[in-house]
């Protein structure tokens, strides 16, 4: 009597694993850790709920998350992933200004050299160096470094109407 | 007569007086508890509470809600997706900085070279033209002043 061993899912769920088992293509009977972890945070019938609402070639991706989620859960039961989000953005800031004050400094040395580098020291024609278009920092090679980075918190507060920025 | 908490009118129960949920869950906002109803169930989030300290419950209503309505908005990624999206602005940024932080160093390593050159200009201007001044005078005058 053949028939292939029930997936990880319903080895935990002591049921019998039907031939359309939602889980079993992704719960292999090889990894029971997998599913003994979603199942513990999410629990079966809201994975299976979850998996049904989507479309087969996104089931796999989306059973991936929710491992993350739950391993992050289980590893920090109070902040679970925000924890990892928080950490993160302050990443993010302290690279925007460490970014910030960079740019600042090619900035300040572009107009300690510009006058230099825009016009040959010429004995014979000094006046040359204090002509207008030598003095208009408008005219820098480099614009984008006038632009500072754009901040990156705002991605937060974007996906949920700014209620849980944790920084 | 008490007011039921948002979990127990979602779950359309009676809401004891030491209900897990009536401290997080007000019923003001029906919605809190809708969503975290939706991706953890009621008993989970139940189970995980009677886990932590009081003190910690709060923190962690929060996080569940941050993370069911990440689940609700991208149901394929959650909030994986805001983690992997700031990596990327973690990545992104590290190459801006050390793509500027180059440049600063050349823009300084050019403009040192560039001083260096002409102080050394300067100073062989200076010699030669002190070196002209002394001329006249013979070679044990010239070592006096220290031109050999």
């Amino acid at each position: 009597m053949g028939g292939s061993s029930p997936c990880a899912s319903c080895k935990l769920l002591r049921r019998r694993c039907a031939k359309e088992c939602i889980f079993a293509p992704y719960f292999p009977s090889n990894d029971p850790q997998k599913f003994a972890i979603v199942h513990k945070v999410f629990g079966a019938s809201n994975v299976s709920k979850m998996l049904r609402e989507l479309p087969v070639h996104q089931r796999e991706d989306a059973v991936s998350s929710l491992v993350y989620e739950a391993t992050a859960r289980v590893r920090d039961p109070v902040y679970g992933c925000v924890g990892a989000i928080s950490y993160l953005q302050n990443q993010v800031s302290e690279l925007q200004m460490q970014l910030s004050v960079a740019q600042a400094e090619i900035l300040r040395i572009q107009m300690q050299l510009e006058p230099a580098m825009l016009t040959p020291i010429d004995q014979d024609d000094k006046t040359s160096l204090f002509s207008s278009n030598n003095f208009n920092i408008n005219n820098s090679p480099h614009p984008q470094y006038i632009n500072f980075a754009s901040s990156s918190t705002n991605l937060i507060q974007d996906l949920l109407g700014g209620e849980y920025l944790w920084t | 007569m008490n007011t039921r908490c948002a979990a127990c009118k979602y779950l359309r129960r009676r809401c004891p007086s030491d209900c897990i949920f009536s401290p997080y869950f007000p019923p003001h906002d029906p919605q809190r508890f809708a969503s975290i109803h939706r991706i953890y169930g009621a008993s989970n989030v139940a189970r995980m509470l009677q886990q932590l300290p009081v003190n910690q419950r709060a923190a962690t209503v929060d996080c569940l809600y941050y993370e069911a309505q990440c689940r609700v908005q991208d149901p394929v990624c959650g909030c994986v997706g805001v983690i992997s999206l700031l990596y990327q602005e973690i990545h992104n940024a590290e190459t801006k900085l050390a793509k500027t932080k180059a440049q600063i160093a050349l823009f300084v390593d050019s403009n040192s070279a560039r001083e260096d050159f002409e102080v050394e200009s300067d100073l062989n201007v200076l010699l030669h033209e002190e070196g002209n001044e002394f001329a006249h005078l013979g070679p044990s005058n010239q070592v006096s002043f220290g031109f050999t």
